[in-house]
């Protein structure tokens, strides 16, 4: 008896499990039909954006490591590190530091930019003191066959990387240029570390007595004695030092440094989240339409007996598995992106935040983790209306499969508007810890929103159009107007990826034509000089002759220099500069009101809109500048559009520097030729002077004007080659949604063959179709790409860089690509269209679901 | 006046079928005929055939006096919207148009628009019982009455010839009986002739003569014949 019943329940448990795997069979039959084919292309999009996303990330994680490993490097053993302006504090400062109880070692250094003959980009020279930095920092210790070469002040040490970069060897000279006179320096061995970093050492008395450093320092490493409390020792060093020298830990300008670039890392990684968030369209569109084609098999295997909650859990299941094969191919992609990004541009991806040699993407298992989870996630997200759809479906109509439409939640039009509203909320928000999350956050609601609020606002606008005459049309038309979710559905991943397009289009635009007023107003001389870095400068001997060529009406002069206005920051850019008070507007690009200082009030600086957000300061505030080893009250007299310095600014009268400093040299001159005067003369006259046309390097306006618009097209280039990635994707997704459309409506298009419609009738009809749909997703994309355009450059570029911007929009493009997205989509309906109207069509009508 | 004469069909493909051959029938006007046959025997075909929706490979196909085999496809077309009618199983009422429009579709496709076609769907609206129900949407109606409103948009236009392809086959028995009536009814009434394919004894027992469809051709038979 018991073996009987036992043989039973083995039957009963066989025949449940053979019908289990008869309905994982008829659902999961969708899931292999839907990976030939339109579901294809939604695990491309999920790759396409967990490839971008996954490729920053590894670069982004390189670039920090190197640049950390660099640093680490450089500071050695360090405890502390006290550093200055970029033009040094007084080397008197140094034996007070070292004499410090707690200080075991002090190790004195002097960085300067080093112009070469040979190379447009400067070379880090630093001086050091080899008996004490041997103490702290190995990798600032020069290695030569003659120990005493390490003291010879002809000689320099590059290092590993820096002598690839130079192609130099021991022996060969380096030409490089102190004033405006060139210095021939020796190889004379590497300097001690092998990493691939771009720097050289030379003696300290060297390179002060070769590069106008004379008695000053740029830094001091810090070994403190075994025991001694750092904190303490810092805050007593803080309180000897003279304002705009700091001493903190090495890894604090490492830190400084990284926080300079995190904003410009966020926007690329938020740019593949762009990416991710189109593919996830596509997975909705996929899954909802595909989740409407099997609505008669959903009902069947519910009224079988298949419980709601396991129908939902197949089609997330379905979006997971999309998503996960998606995010396989995407991780694996990234790393080769990720590979050949790093050896062709370096880890900053030719953005110029720092100098970092090879380096090479680093597989964390942690990262792995969070890019498979978002691929994942965004695909599940995606599946979740879907599935509720699915679920939803009372299976009595729906195995008459007379409902064509997706079924939208009611409430669908007012949460659209809602997340709408909140996201313009969101907008005027300030920034996170520097960082315009907020504007990230609105971008993605009012997305979303939008996408939502197309079914309730293309069927208010659609049922505004009489019902024309022609039957291809009104039938068209009431298709549309019937069926508003299938339409958003399809029209999900189009719209999103236009409306990025268009908002990037628009930025973009704006950001190049502000760029291009800028220079209009920054650049009103006839002739610029640029003498070159640190080493190389313009004396007032040099000042004199240059304002005394013949031809040259007029000279202005300025200093470039930078000094430190926040620790935790990169150094400020000091601009001394020849600048009339009451007309500043002339020289630079004033934004909002400015103001001359009254009487006896402390004189005026203007601050570019950097500083002014990070210092939060407005015209007519106080703010003090640490010059010349003190603090200086000063006015700011107005705030100043600079897109040249991302790290900000500040502009003083050249006098009042030169007073406050000493420093009598310049960097820079503008010069305004006589009526009747040659640039080509002019040029030549300087050329002659200093020696040689790379030593005062001298270009029109119009060139450097050309020379920076090039330069600003050739960084947007990648962005408008991923938005036309994003854009061909959506178009790919709506064509294939239409072509798929079209081949499930061909019992439809079958009747109509019998009813006397013609085949030329029916593909008028589904080009209309294709027409509507396309016009009612650029409309859509046009609309919400204005919107987050606003966002992005009024709330992400200013909180993220600091550039304010005028809106220009670029009518043409946007009308162009207008015209090119609704000529595809009608033409590939058509073309479906074509597929579907044969003798197929006409039998179909006799198949039964 | 509907005349086949010695019509032949086979399908092509990867294996090839010979469907029917030396086929001849004649339906004169107001004619109620009943094709029927086992499944795949080719009854849909033959419709297709007379509708000029699938050529033939031999013999002729006159409607009306017109060989539709010698006009293009555009020609067949217009030819069929106007003097042709169709009844489907699965009803195939657009879900997306109201029952008007369903009706009114043939109208449109003539070029009859307002008033004069608005009293025609409403007239025969009224004559398949749906009087009232112009607005109503096909996902409101039940299975008999979205048959109703297919056998309304195939006689709204007065066409001269109705085909009908197993038009009771999603019908429960009641139903079913209810759309046969009202089918001869409604076409007899309109002076059209019909044929219908079906295996249905009770539609074929509607009809004036009944044919068994075989691959030799038709042959007279009973509905008290069909199993």
């Amino acid at each position: 008896m018991t073996g009987i019943a036992a043989r039973m329940r083995l039957w009963g448990d066989a025949a449940r499990w053979s019908a289990q795997r008869a309905v994982a069979r008829a659902v999961t039959g969708g899931l292999r039909e839907a990976l030939r084919g339109r579901s294809l292309l939604a695990v491309v999009a999920i790759a396409f954006g967990v490839a971008l996303g996954y490729a920053v990330e590894l670069v982004n994680h390189a670039a920090v490591s190197e640049l950390n490993a660099d640093l680490a490097v450089l500071a050695g053993n360090a405890d502390l590190e006290v550093r200055g302006p970029r033009s040094g504090f007084d080397e008197m400062l140094y034996p007070t530091i070292a004499r410090d109880a707690g200080v075991a070692v002090a190790s004195p250094v002097v960085e300067v930019g080093v112009k070469l003959r040979d190379h447009d980009e400067p070379l880090d020279v630093l001086g050091v003191d080899v008996f004490r930095a041997a103490q702290i920092n190995p990798a600032l210790v020069a290695v030569a066959r003659e120990r005493v070469d390490a003291l010879r002040s002809d000689a320099l040490f590059p290092s590993t990387g820096a002598a690839q970069w130079l192609g130099v060897d021991v022996g060969d000279s380096v030409i490089v240029q102190a004033g405006l006179h060139d210095v021939a320096l020796r190889v004379a061995g590497r300097a001690g570390a092998d990493r691939a970093g771009r720097y050289a050492v030379m003696d300290i008395a060297a390179v002060q007595d070769r590069f106008d450093r004379g008695g000053r320092l740029t830094r001091i490493d810090l070994r403190l004695r075994a025991g001694a409390n750092a904190e303490a020792v810092q805050k007593r060093l803080q309180a000897l030092l003279p304002p705009g020298v700091d001493v903190a830990p090495p890894s604090s300008s490492a830190q400084a440094t990284t926080r300079f670039s995190r904003a410009y890392r966020v926007n690329l990684n938020v740019l593949a989240l762009v990416a991710l968030f189109t593919g996830a369209m596509l997975v909705y569109a996929t899954q909802t339409l595909s989740a409407v084609r099997r609505r008669p098999q959903f009902a069947l295997l519910r009224t079988l007996g298949l419980s709601r909650r396991r129908l939902v859990m197949w089609v997330i299941g379905e979006g997971a598995v999309l998503g996960a094969i998606g995010a396989g191919v995407g991780l694996a992609t990234g790393y080769l992106i990720a590979s050949m990004a790093l050896a062709r541009f370096g880890p900053d991806l030719g953005a110029g935040f720092f100098e970092a040699g090879a380096a090479k993407p680093a597989a964390e298992p942690l990262s792995i983790l969070i890019f498979a989870a978002l691929g994942i996630g965004a695909a599940v997200l995606a599946s979740a209306l879907p599935a509720r759809e699915a679920a939803r479906a009372a299976p009595a109509a729906a195995l008459k499969a007379i409902d064509a439409d997706v079924l939208l939640p009611a409430a669908t039009n007012r949460i659209a508007w809602l997340l709408i509203g909140v996201g313009f909320g969101m907008a005027f928000l300030p920034s996170i810890d520097e960082l315009p999350l907020f504007g990230y956050l609105a971008i993605a609601l009012i997305l979303t929103g939008g996408i939502l609020a197309i079914p309730a606002a293309a069927q208010a606008a659609l049922s505004r159009i009489r019902a024309p005459r022609a039957l291809p049309l009104s039938l068209a038309l009431a298709h549309l107007r019937a069926t508003p979710g299938r339409f958003a559905a399809m029209l999900a991943a189009v719209v999103a990826s236009v409306a990025l397009m268009v908002s990037m289009a628009i930025m973009v635009t704006s950001f190049r034509q502000s760029l291009d007023d800028w220079l209009r107003v920054v650049l009103p001389a006839d002739l610029y000089l640029r003498a070159g870095t640190d080493s190389a400068f313009l004396s007032p001997r040099d000042q004199q002759v240059i304002a005394a060529i013949p031809g040259v009406a007029r000279a202005e002069f300025m200093r470039v220099t930078s000094i430190i206005v926040d620790p935790s920051r990169p150094r400020v850019v000091l601009l001394a500069r020849d600048i009339d008070p009451h007309d500043a507007g002339a020289r630079i690009a004033l934004v909002g009101r400015d103001i001359v200082p009254a009487a006896g009030a402390p004189p005026p600086v203007w601050i570019s809109e950097a500083v002014a957000d990070m210092q939060h300061l407005t015209a007519g505030a106080a703010m003090t500048l640490p010059i010349g080893g003190r603090n200086v009250a000063f006015t700011v007299a107005g705030v100043f559009r600079d897109y040249a310095r991302q790290q900000g600014s500040i502009v003083i009268e050249r006098a009042r520097y030169r007073a406050l400093s000493g420093d009598d040299a310049v960097n820079e001159a503008a010069l305004w030729l006589a009526q009747d005067a040659s640039v080509a003369a002019v040029r030549d006259a300087i050329a002659r002077y200093s020696g040689g046309r790379a030593r005062i390097r001298a270009e029109t306006p119009a060139s450097l004007r050309d020379l920076s618009l090039a330069t600003f097209d050739r960084t947007f280039a990648v962005t408008y080659a991923l938005e036309a990635a994003a854009v061909i994707i959506g178009l790919v997704g709506l064509s294939a949604a239409l072509a798929a459309q079209t081949l499930a409506r061909s019992r439809e298009f079958g009747m109509l063959r019998h009813v006397g419609m013609t085949r030329r009738q029916i593909e008028a009809m589904l080009a209309i179709e294709g027409a509507v749909l396309a016009a009612i997703g650029v409309a859509a994309g046009l609309i919400q790409g204005f919107a987050v355009s606003l966002i992005l450059i009024h709330v992400v570029n200013r909180q993220s860089f600091h550039w304010g911007m005028s809106l220009h929009v670029p009518w043409l493009s946007l009308a162009l690509l207008a015209v090119v997205l609704l000529v595809l989509a009608t033409a590939v309906a058509a073309a479906s269209a074509r597929r579907a109207t044969g003798i197929a069509a006409v039998r179909a009508v006799r198949e039964d679901w | 006046m509907v005349e086949l004469r010695d019509v032949a069909k086979a399908f092509d493909g990867s294996s090839p079928r010979q469907i029917f051959t030396g086929l001849s029938l004649r339906v004169e006007p107001g004619e109620y005929v009943a094709v029927v046959g086992a499944s795949g025997v080719g009854k849909s075909t033959l419709l297709n055939t007379i509708a000029g929706l699938e050529a033939v490979d031999a013999g002729d196909v006159i409607v009306d006096g017109v060989d539709c085999a010698h006009l293009d496809d555009e020609a067949r077309t217009t030819f069929r919207r106007d003097r042709m009618g169709f009844v489907f199983q699965a009803f195939h009422v657009l879900p997306y148009l109201s029952v008007a429009a369903n009706v009114a579709l043939p109208l449109a496709l003539q070029g009859l628009h307002g008033e004069a076609a608005d009293a025609r769907v409403h007239a025969m609206l009224e004559a398949v019982g749906l009087g009232g129900r112009e607005a109503s949407a096909p996902r409101e109606l039940s299975g008999g009455e979205l048959q109703r409103v297919a056998i309304a948009r195939a006689l709204v236009h007065r066409p001269s010839l109705v085909l009908a392809d197993e038009p009771t086959g999603n019908l429960d028995p009641q139903t079913a009986r209810q759309i046969v009536a009202l089918l001869r009814e409604t076409v007899k009434a309109s002076g059209a002739a019909a044929v219908l394919a079906t295996h249905s004894r009770a539609v074929a027992a509607s009809a004036d003569r009944v044919y068994r469809l075989a691959k030799d051709g038709l042959h007279p038979t009973s509905a008290a014949d069909i199993e």
